[in-house]
């Protein structure tokens, strides 16, 4: 039966077996005990940076109904460590590998995606967006212009495939994914999770070490679904969809959405093979629509002329 | 030395060679699956006692290992969304079940507290690098209190196994709360009780008789969990008369098999202190290069 349904996607250049691929950060090579790596559409690796970081003080992670903060830091052992002992991991794999990477600087972004332009590595995800890094929370993906600063020079730097990751924290979403486009990424992933807090009535201390964190699981998943849908109607480079999938249904209404991919990250953490179960969930569900190809659901929400939602009632303005 | 406890879980986890993945079976060596609820009854005042049955995999359980329980929402209205780590009570391949001994204290025991006989519970496992026992040792020596007693537990059926012989220190508040008591003593281990109540558990009483221990040649090695002045003092002593040790941590989880990286804690190795995870490089480590 599984010759009924083709699964495979593209994004730009790469072709990918079907559209599911971990959300980086909520992937190792530790996986590999629960889910088949060659199932997967691609690898995406947790994020690594130049400089050696030791990741942010405990508590790193809060629960919440549907979902969790985080704020882990991006521990980081840095690109020697990366090229010698993780990336052999993945060798045997011919699952497409994509780095994720994050620096401080636009310079460090274009330095780092230059180094890791080596044979192995089949993509670059830019974390323009890891609510984290910066103080404050402010990072690239919050304006337009950094976005396109940043992706120009990545662009400069590299001829692999390139993901700009961008976050939910911003007021213009659309807009920032145009910069991306303009300034030459391959792909937009969106998003990242949200900037939020908890505080403990115990000690009216905040939850996580890093005082803020980011939101993800299934409660963020109508939210970014709409960014997706925004943004696939103002870029036409493929988006990968990311924000609480959990489910084969969840996948699909990203599909349907505008995105071209997906990633599942915090699904994993419950059901550590969240993913190899998505991907059989897509196909069932091909197979009962009668859909041949799963590229037919790409942007495939039906919206009719008199549906188009008017936004201008949610403006405080009007 | 006591502590092949590193990261062994990676060999056997090795990734398919290149073109063998076409037609090879792949297998996966953790597994989340819907465990039977057997039982699930108070042991005493604070402690309950849940037994489920399980697939082989889960029920080889190893001492030390743990368990990533999915727990059911409790009628407070409270949403646990994250599995909970719930260290290994006992496991029975032949029977194939597992078992449990949790205290309520939040969302997720008070969700668990729920389950009754011919319910089902998600549970992912076992995890973990588990306790090592050398069957050169001869005697030795376990130091638990509070859960540590049940994460120790299943150390007194493995050691008679192997014909080693235990002295297991149980410290509690109370007498009635010392759980593991009767388990350690149906394996034939020598207990000592040392409760607060009795003014008998602080760690002068323990380090003394942690010495007569030594002094009698019945402690070849160290196993403890659940308190950072009894590891200390286990550690001194230890590094005084060489001895190796082990002691099962604790932490905050996520995932709890590597990826999320929210439940690192600081080693002291070789000098240098270093973040683990527990959840992955334990929960058991080398007694002398945890740090409190």
């Amino acid at each position: 039966m599984s010759t009924a349904v083709t699964l495979s996607v593209r994004i730009g250049d790469l072709h990918l077996r079907n559209p599911v691929m971990p959300a980086s950060g909520t992937f190792a090579e530790d996986l590999a005990q629960v889910i088949d790596f060659n199932r997967l559409g691609a690898i995406v690796t947790k994020t690594i940076t130049r400089e050696l970081r030791n990741g942010n003080p405990l508590p790193r992670v809060v629960e919440q109904p549907g979902g969790m903060i985080n704020a882990i830091g991006i521990p980081s052992k840095g690109v020697p460590d990366f090229i010698e002992r993780t990336m052999p991991h993945y060798a045997p794999y011919d699952t497409p590998l994509v780095v994720s990477i994050s620096a401080p600087t636009a310079e460090g972004f274009a330095s780092l995606a230059a180094e890791l332009t080596i044979p192995g590595i089949a993509a670059i995800e830019a974390n323009i967006s890891c609510p984290n890094i910066e103080e404050d929370g402010k990072a690239f993906a919050m304006r337009a212009e950094s976005t396109e600063n940043v992706t120009r020079q990545l662009r400069a730097a590299t001829n692999l495939p390139l993901w700009m990751k961008l976050t939910p924290n911003t007021g213009d979403m659309p807009d920032v994914a145009r910069a991306a486009e303009a300034a030459g990424a391959d792909a937009v992933v969106i998003a990242n999770t949200i900037l939020s807090m908890a505080i403990d009535l115990k000690t009216f201390k905040p939850c996580l070490g890093n005082i803020m964190g980011g939101l993800s699981g299934p409660a963020v998943k109508p939210i970014i679904l709409r960014h997706v849908f925004q943004c696939a109607k103002a870029v036409s480079i493929p988006i990968i969809g990311c924000g609480g999938i959990s489910t084969a249904e969840d996948a699909i209404e990203y599909l349907l959405a505008g995105a071209s991919a997906v990633q599942v990250g915090t699904a994993t953490f419950l059901q550590p093979a969240a993913m190899t179960t998505i991907i059989d969930g897509l196909e069932t569900f091909c197979i009962r629509r009668e859909i041949p190809r799963i590229t037919d659901l790409i942007g495939a929400v039906v919206v009719e002329e008199a549906d188009e939602p008017d936004v201008a009632w949610l403006s405080p303005a009007s | 030395m006591s502590t092949q406890v590193g990261r062994n879980h990676k060999e056997t986890a090795a990734p398919p060679a290149k073109g063998d993945h076409a037609h090879a079976p792949w297998k996966a060596s953790v597994v989340a699956e819907l465990a039977l609820v057997i039982t699930n009854e108070a042991m005493n005042d604070e402690y309950r006692h849940l037994v489920v049955s399980c697939g082989e995999e889960a029920a080889r359980a190893k001492p030390g290992q743990f368990f990533q329980l999915l727990c059911p929402h409790p009628p407070t209205g409270e949403q646990p969304f994250l599995r909970r780590p719930m260290s290994l009570y006992g496991a029975d391949p032949e029977t194939r079940q597992v078992a449990f001994l949790y205290k309520v204290t939040g969302a997720g025991t008070r969700g668990l507290d729920t389950l009754k006989s011919g319910d089902r519970l998600d549970i992912m496992g076992p995890l973990g690098q588990g306790f090592v026992l050398d069957p050169r040792w001869r005697h030795i020596v376990v130091v638990g209190r509070g859960a540590g007693l049940a994460t120790l537990a299943p150390l007194a059926q493995a050691a008679h196994r192997v014909g080693t012989a235990v002295t297991a220190i149980l410290s509690a508040r109370r007498p009635e709360l010392l759980v593991s008591q009767e388990t350690f003593a149906h394996h034939g281990a020598e207990v000592i009780a040392v409760t607060d109540s009795q003014a008998s558990s602080g760690p002068a009483n323990v380090e003394r008789i942690l010495r007569q221990l030594i002094a009698d040649g019945r402690c070849d090695a160290f196993f403890t969990c659940g308190s950072s002045r009894l590891m200390r003092v286990q550690q001194r002593l230890a590094h005084e008369f060489g001895l190796p040790g082990q002691v099962a941590m604790e932490q905050q989880m996520a995932c709890g098999i590597g990826l999320c990286h929210c439940c690192v804690r600081d080693f002291r190795v070789d000098g240098e202190i270093v973040n683990r995870r527990v959840c992955c490089d334990g929960p058991v480590f080398n007694l002398m290069e945890a740090l409190p």
